[in-house]
């Protein structure tokens, strides 16, 4: 049982937490602007390597420097959306669903150039776990990432319901001619969409790099993920995306325990295999996911 | 000297547009004609050239069979396992829409890797499976076997294409055009939408399930690195939608161009500084990216765009 919890639930629940600020943006995006953005895992490998560069010049530690990583993500989409999905916008969705796959390809070959194809790590050597009252056995980034994603779920969840942009983005997600015809500023409330999606991409990416290492297809592995996460928690709905993204990473680790013999349920190896499996059969019978989102 | 070699590299080059052609016209078939978006296709390509090399090897101990069988059955096993493949797939996911579908076949192609990757039975892991004949293999040997092989990959486009451009003007692709179109009207002129997508899609798959069979035999060698999920499907993307979407003639203008620009930049980024040189196939991904942005915003239509044939009403 403390195996269970320490080998497979916490760290379920830290790569859970990766795959819940990541699908923040993707229900968002796909909430406001209509359109799956399959350049989001690249988003966050941008905001990794933006920290990991931050780290080479100022040698303190990297959730510290996280600011860097999010403004390097945020000026990123900001250009993308400008120059290569605002001028698709009057066509039909699936042109801009194409353009963003160029943009994982733009974006990724991008991190190559500069940070090279290699694994980089943020902190070299081994870092011993925490261990609390004699039993669990917690590494401290585990900690530190479960704990940093609540704080920013809760900071998201006032920001939505209690100031007047996150009141407008709500609006213009769940109608966008009557929140146009309202007098809402549409392209406004996208700039936002755009900003705190990569912002919450780029501290995925840290939290993934730093619990792996950082390496140019970083976000595109975890972006399947990420879209079975945001149709989980039910597309439109940031905060189904936070439930649903903790559920992917919990899924994905404890379905390779030993639950009914002493064999692994599902060998490790098809461990992605476990997000996609979710996604289908939701996309098959509640398509809606958990908390009734929009359907497209 | 000089010019000999130009030319096989010209044979080269025209060898693996001839297989991006096929695969261009099997996206055509989905999404040309269908509308169907498959994100997918290095995930059927694989499943084709392995299930071709699978056929054609000698017996190995290595991974399945080597059933030692001739090259046009090794094809036919290619286009029926990915067909087959492709039912399935559809089975489960063709009822959904365009955003969903793509994403479901990102993760289809995903699982297929991970299926090659890993069942070392069936394909021999990583290591992949060696030995893979070339047709008319022990009638001529070195570089005269790539001028025939030339022959056999066009032969097979042009196949492709009268096949496709057949289902095009049939009422058959004339139904199909009128889903894509406009769903809800198709529908309510009696039209069994799923029905038709489900054998659009299948057909789709077998045909990239033919390419992927053409290329294990022209490379004799197969391992799951040749099935990079990305170049490939990226570059039949950015192929049809260059050449021009729903035209048969347009996919295949598009797979050779944008393969010829492609080869180009390997002779530019190869005059690079030394420096710059290992970093040359980041500077050409990212030109396919920003050149597929250019085609979505300027040149939408592509080099030939679509032409609705005439209906006759007699």
């Amino acid at each position: 049982m403390i195996d269970f919890i320490n080998l497979y639930l916490v760290p379920g629940l830290t790569i859970g937490s990766v795959y819940a600020l990541g699908a923040v943006g993707i229900s968002m995006i796909f909430g406001i602007l209509r359109f799956a953005h399959f350049a989001h895992g690249d988003l966050m490998t941008l905001g990794g390597y933006g920290v990991l560069t931050a780290v080479w010049f100022i040698p303190i530690h990297p959730l510290l420097l996280l600011p860097f990583g999010i403004a390097l993500a945020i000026v990123a989409a900001l250009a993308v959306d400008q120059f290569f999905y605002k001028p698709l916008r009057k066509l039909p969705t699936i042109y801009t669903v194409i353009a963003s796959f160029g943009v994982a390809l733009i974006f990724r070959s991008l991190a190559q150039l500069f940070w090279s194809s290699g694994n980089q790590v943020f902190i070299p050597g081994v870092r011993m776990p925490v261990v609390l009252f004699d039993t669990f056995r917690i590494s401290e980034l585990h900690m530190q990432v479960i704990i940093l994603t609540l704080i920013i779920a809760i900071a998201l969840h006032f920001f939505l319901t209690r100031s007047k942009l996150g009141r407008a983005m709500r609006a213009v997600s769940d109608e966008p001619e009557l929140a146009a015809v309202a007098g809402l500023d549409t392209e406004r409330v996208i700039r936002w969409t755009w900003v705190i999606g990569a912002s919450m991409a780029a501290t995925a990416g840290v939290f993934a790099g730093m619990d792996t290492s950082m390496h140019p297809n970083l976000g595109w592995n975890l972006l399947l993920a990420m879209f079975a996460a945001a149709v989980l928690g039910g597309i439109g709905k940031p905060m189904g995306a936070i439930v649903g993204g903790l559920i992917i990473g919990v899924a994905e680790e404890t379905a390779t325990f030993t639950w009914f013999s002493d064999e692994a349920f599902i060998s490790p190896s098809y461990k992605s295999a476990v997000a996609f499996f979710i996604m289908v059969a939701l996309l098959l019978f509640r398509p809606q996911g958990l908390f009734k989102g929009r359907l497209l | 000297m000089e010019m000999t070699g130009l030319f096989f590299y010209l044979v080269s080059v025209l060898i693996a547009g001839g297989i991006y052609a096929v695969l261009c016209l099997a996206l055509n078939v989905q999404w040309g004609m269908g509308g169907l978006f498959n994100a997918g296709i290095a995930g059927f390509f694989a499943v084709g050239a392995y299930a071709s090399a699978i056929a054609t090897t000698a017996m190995s101990s290595k991974h399945l069979g080597g059933f030692d069988l001739p090259i046009p059955f090794g094809l036919a096993a290619a286009m029926i396992v990915a067909g087959i493949t492709g039912w399935v797939v559809a089975k489960i996911c063709v009822r959904l829409k365009s955003d969903y579908l793509a994403m479901a076949s990102v993760g289809i192609a995903e699982i297929l890797r991970l299926v090659i990757v890993n069942e070392s039975w069936l394909t021999n892991g990583s290591l992949g499976i060696a030995g893979v004949p070339r047709p008319f293999g022990n009638l001529v040997q070195g570089r005269e076997a790539d001028l025939l092989y030339l022959a056999v990959v066009w032969f097979c486009v042009l196949g492709v294409y009268i096949l496709c451009q057949r289902l095009y003007v049939s009422p058959w692709g004339r139904t199909l055009r009128a889903i894509r179109d406009n769903e809800d009207s198709a529908r309510a002129a009696g039209k069994d939408v799923d029905w038709f997508r489900l054998q659009t899609f299948v057909i789709g798959c077998a045909i990239m399930g033919l390419a992927g069979g053409l290329s294990a035999h022209y490379f004799k060698f197969l391992s799951p690195s040749a099935t990079e999920p990305l170049l490939v499907t990226f570059l039949v993307w950015v192929m049809l939608m260059a050449g021009g979407s729903g035209n048969n003639r347009g996919a295949i203008v598009g797979a050779l161009a944008i393969w010829f620009i492609w080869s180009a930049t390997e002779i530019f980024t190869s005059r690079l500084p030394p420096e710059w040189v290992t970093r040359s196939s980041y500077i050409r991904m990212l030109l396919v990216g920003l050149l597929l942005q250019f085609v979505l915003q300027k040149f939408r239509s592509g080099l030939v765009p679509e032409k609705s044939p005439k209906i006759r009403s007699d």
